[in-house]
């Protein structure tokens, strides 16, 4: 065993919660290694460009969720990271028209206006409790689960100050936090609104990256984790990461860096090292071992626990419970690379309604159908569609005058009728351009290359397990200390100096960066590390 | 189909617009407003004190109530007595939420035995379908419909029966009454915003052009100026008169509890009609009303002395603003903060520096000695203030009918 094999921190998996966690250890002074598979970092935020000339942010495409404090702590403006402002939505319908959620107040009341009076109104007071209800809940994203059943000390402070907290929230936000918890998007906005095409597309960011439609419990929930996402002190702001989000990554891997954190990518990581119930170090598909007293997963809870463990090491109850956490994907992605801007039959012409995101849900029932398609083990033949044109506002991202497309598509089922092939792939591929073509007519015409990605592609390109985007589905039983099992939801595991720290812990996913950040924290706590270092002078 | 426009211009607009000569709009409920018309709004405000100016006020928000539930709506929604409000009256009101803390302020004119027009600043039209249930009762939004002109000033009264067909001149405050202006159908109310002797003039947005042309045809000999928003503001901090979002925030867009405000904290409580019929938010103003409020809603004036003071440290005269100020700043007593105020300004016609503030109901008797807050080239300086009482400016004229 060489010295230059031996670390204080291995980190298996440069996604970014890998890189955040690799970045804060490494910041702290520990010796930090990342190992990535592919060549590049990232995971499911990366930028390539598979097609001469046109980058397309393969999988994940915006940002909002992205904790503030890790902007500010791994000083990601200055390792590159730049946000454009994604300021609009417009939903076009099948009659020519199209319902439009713009940057100002004034025209978004004026557009829901013509859809439903009362819905403009409504729209402002579901905004105001959203903001005030994402306040309230904000703190969560924040701190490390207790557990409720067995409690520490810290424990107990920590429920003590949720219970204060919780005593803080008003009748209408009680109410409607359990009204969030509980019931589905469908249901809970039907109480809010009456315009179906407004609440189709809230209730779609209920549904992504869930394996339910619309209608199913529990899908209300998501609608206030996306409440939560903040861009420069205003909530739920949504942006373009300048360069794709292949920068999310890149800046947080340039931040890690500075701190001394080596990264290595085509290292592929095939076992965690244990001896007597304690890490030792991991062991690489080819053979190479590496050491540490600690080592860090970022990859999701199926692979952390069932992959890089034998589950011998582990309490039988564990393994049932990680076994039967819900990681089933229901997305896919398409890539567009395009010679002429799209030009979309309900706003023709170029406009700024091009930087922002086109949702192609006119009605709940579309996207009901959406999901039944999938149900029984298909993909949606008329998808539900979350649109962007990155080029529109980043010209980098493609040659001048042409276009990189992104289309996010749900539903697509993993375990597919006879499974995933070529030709079912491009089958998929062609729902999508099909659909979309009814609304923009130039779209075939203008394609110069094609990605499609379907939910075994998302496993088997880039690791997520059944193509789950958010390392396990955002549902109420799935969360807090719940995430990804009672009783480790602390980002620890049985194994001692063993930690999980992807988003299949708390509290999830969406490029949010909280699991990676909190499990360095804990990991530092545990190695009594101060989370900034030595101080200068200080020889640890 | 074209994106939605930001904002529009209201039914006055081709009139307005080529009169702007400032260029300097802003925005009032999605349609454009002037800020002034003429490069400076000083001849504007007093044409609103000395002659008569004309206000677009059409952003305002206008609902109509008509059918049998259409008195017990408005008595549902609305803090007074609709029960007791006259055909051709107009109520001042504030409707406010269960917990009885104001959602929004505006006039209600009672037009017919069930037929009411609302005016508010904030979109109501979900309110009021809230509070309709059960009753038999229509509700139709009409503020792109109804164009509105607020006609203010000691001449407007002279100017308006020129050209008026019905008995201008007899119609008292606060009343509302048909008519016809250059043949064009109309209300009428003897309402405005500025504290002064003036009317409004309601009518159908196809008629504004023809209005406006016979008003300013007409208003030459009575000095008559179009007005914007800046002199409006000067006027209505003067007639003591609440501006929404400024000093107060609506109940239903507070995102914390201390941005809400009952009427009683308003200086509102002669608008709360406890005995009538269960409004919303009654009981718990009811309840307020057994003790004493937290706050208090007042006029505060500075004194000229202590400013000259704090502006003589550095070798200057006291700077007075010519608008009206809206960032809210700290009152002291005792050493104390014990409130704020939310709007300032000079007042050219009283030649006092007047203020609105929120006070803790211990400082807040008329005559209190309080400290403000004065920034003075960069630093934070204290004045003196005395609570007042409001309307600052109230003119025999405003209420009088000759």
């Amino acid at each position: 065993m060489s010295a230059t094999n031996a670390y204080d921190a291995i980190i298996v998996g440069g996604g970014h919660n890998g890189l955040i966690n690799a970045a804060y250890l490494a910041r702290a002074g520990l010796r930090t290694v990342v190992l990535e598979r592919r060549h590049l970092v990232g995971g499911a935020a990366v930028t390539e460009e598979i097609f001469p000339g046109f980058k397309y942010s393969v999988a994940s495409y915006v940002v909002s969720l992205l904790r503030p404090e890790i902007i500010r702590d791994l000083q990601l403006a200055r390792h590159g990271l730049e946000i454009l402002p994604l300021e609009s939505t417009v939903t076009p319908l099948p009659n020519g028209d199209y319902l439009g959620r713009w940057a100002d107040h004034d025209q978004t009341r004026r557009d829901l206006y013509r859809h439903s009076p009362k819905d403009a109104e409504a729209y402002d007071d579901f905004a105001t409790l959203m903001y005030r209800l994402a306040w309230a809940v904000k703190p969560l994203l924040g701190i490390v689960p207790p557990d409720p059943l067995s409690p520490g000390l810290r424990d107990l402070k920590t429920l003590l100050m949720l219970g204060r907290h919780a005593r803080g929230l008003d009748e209408q936000q009680f109410h409607a936090l359990f009204k969030l918890g509980t019931m589905s998007a469908a249901d809970y906005l039907d109480e809010w609104f009456e315009s179906d095409p407004l609440k189709a597309t809230m209730s779609a960011s209920g549904i992504i990256g869930t394996f339910l439609g619309p209608r199913s419990p529990g899908t209300a929930y998501v609608l206030l984790h996306h409440y939560m996402g903040e861009i420069d002190g205003v909530f739920r702001a949504w942006g373009f990461a300048r360069g794709g989000n292949g920068m999310v990554s890149e800046s947080i891997a340039s931040s890690a860096r500075s701190h001394g954190a080596e990264i290595r990518t085509g290292a592929t990581v095939e076992r965690v090292l244990t001896a007597n119930g304690r890490a030792t170090g991991v062991v690489l598909e080819d053979g190479e071992e590496l050491r540490a007293k600690t080592v860090v997963s970022g990859i999701d809870p199926k692979r952390t626990f069932l992959g890089l463990l034998d589950p011998e090491e582990l309490p039988d109850d564990l393994v049932e419970a990680i076994r039967r956490f819900r990681i089933r994907g229901s997305s896919g992605k398409v890539n567009l690379s395009l010679s002429a801007a799209p030009e979309f039959s309900c706003l023709p012409g170029g406009g700024p309604h091009l930087r922002g995101a086109f949702s192609i849900s006119p009605s709940m029932d579309y996207l009901e159908r959406a999901y039944d398609d999938a149900k029984y083990g298909g993909f949606s033949r008329r998808p539900y569609m979350d649109i962007v044109i990155p080029s529109m506002i980043d010209p980098g991202m493609a040659p001048p005058g042409r276009h990189v497309m992104s289309i996010f598509v749900q539903y697509a089922a993993f375990d597919i009728e006879g499974g995933w092939d070529d030709a079912k792939r491009e089958a998929f591929g062609d729902a999508v351009v099909d659909t979309l073509s009814e609304y923009v007519p130039n779209l075939k015409d203008s394609i110069l290359h094609r990605q499609v990605l379907t939910p075994l592609d998302m496993q088997e390109e880039l690791g997520l397990t059944e193509g789950n985007i958010f390392h396990g589905e955002l549902t109420p039983q799935q969360l807090f200390f719940f995430r990804p099992s009672p009783a480790w939801a602390d980002y620890r595991t049985p194994v001692r100096g063993f930690y999980q720290c992807g988003s299949g812990t708390h509290p999830g996913g969406g490029v949010c960066g909280a699991s990676g950040r909190l499990a360095a924290l804990e990991i530092l706590r545990d190695l009594r590390r101060r989370p900034r270092g030595p101080r200068p002078g200080h020889q640890p | 189909m074209p994106a939605p426009s930001v904002v529009r211009g209201t039914p006055f607009h081709e009139r307005t617009g080529p009169l702007c000569q400032a260029g300097n709009w802003r925005r009032w409920a999605g349609h454009l407003s002037a800020s002034s018309y003429e490069p400076t709004h000083e001849h504007e405000y007093q044409a609103i004190r000395s002659a008569c100016a004309l206000i677009d006020v059409s952003p305002l928000h206008k609902y109509r109530l008509s059918g049998p539930g259409a008195a017990a709506l408005a008595n549902r929604v609305v803090t007074r007595d609709v029960d007791r409000q006259e055909i051709g009256r107009v109520y001042y009101t504030p409707w406010c939420d269960a917990a009885g803390k104001v959602r929004d302020d505006g006039t209600l004119h009672r037009l017919g035995a069930s037929d009411f027009r609302l005016t508010s600043a904030e979109p109501t039209l979900k309110w009021l379908h809230e509070n309709a249930r059960g009753l038999d009762v229509e509700i139709e939004e009409e503020t792109e419909q109804v164009a509105a002109l607020a006609l203010q000033g000691p001449r407007s009264r002279e100017l308006l029966r020129r050209i008026t067909d019905g008995d201008v001149a007899g119609l008292p405050y606060f009343r509302v009454m048909s008519a016809r202006i250059a043949g064009i159908a109309a209300e009428i109310s003897r309402t405005g915003y500025t504290g002064d002797l003036g009317y409004e003039i309601w009518v159908g947005a196809a008629d504004a052009i023809p209005l406006w042309d016979a008003l300013t045809e007409a208003g030459g000999p009575f000095g008559l100026a179009p007005a914007g928003m800046l002199a409006l503001d000067m006027a209505r901090l003067e007639a003591g008169l609440l501006l929404v979002d400024v000093d107060f925030i609506p109940a239903h867009r507070a995102i914390i509890e201390d941005r809400k405000s009952s009427p009683y904290e308003l200086g509102l409580g002669w608008t709360v009609s406890l005995e009538a019929s269960n409004f919303v938010g009654r009981a718990a103003l009811r309840a307020e009303r057994a003790r004493p409020p937290a706050w208090r809603f007042r006029g505060i004036v500075l004194d000229w002395e202590s400013l000259e003071a704090a502006y003589a440290t550095v070798g200057l005269p006291p700077q007075l603003p010519g608008t009206t100020l809206r960032d809210s700043v700290p009152l002291y007593a005792g050493g104390r903060q014990v409130g704020y105020a939310t709007s300032r300004g000079w007042s050219p016609t009283l030649k006092t520096y007047l203020g609105l503030a929120h006070l803790e109901a211990a400082s807040a008797a008329v005559g209190t000695e309080l400290e403000i807050e004065v920034t003075v080239e960069h630093r934070r300086r204290r004045a003196r203030a005395t609570v007042a009482k409001t309307p600052f400016f109230d003119p025999e004229r405003k209420r009088a009918t000759p």
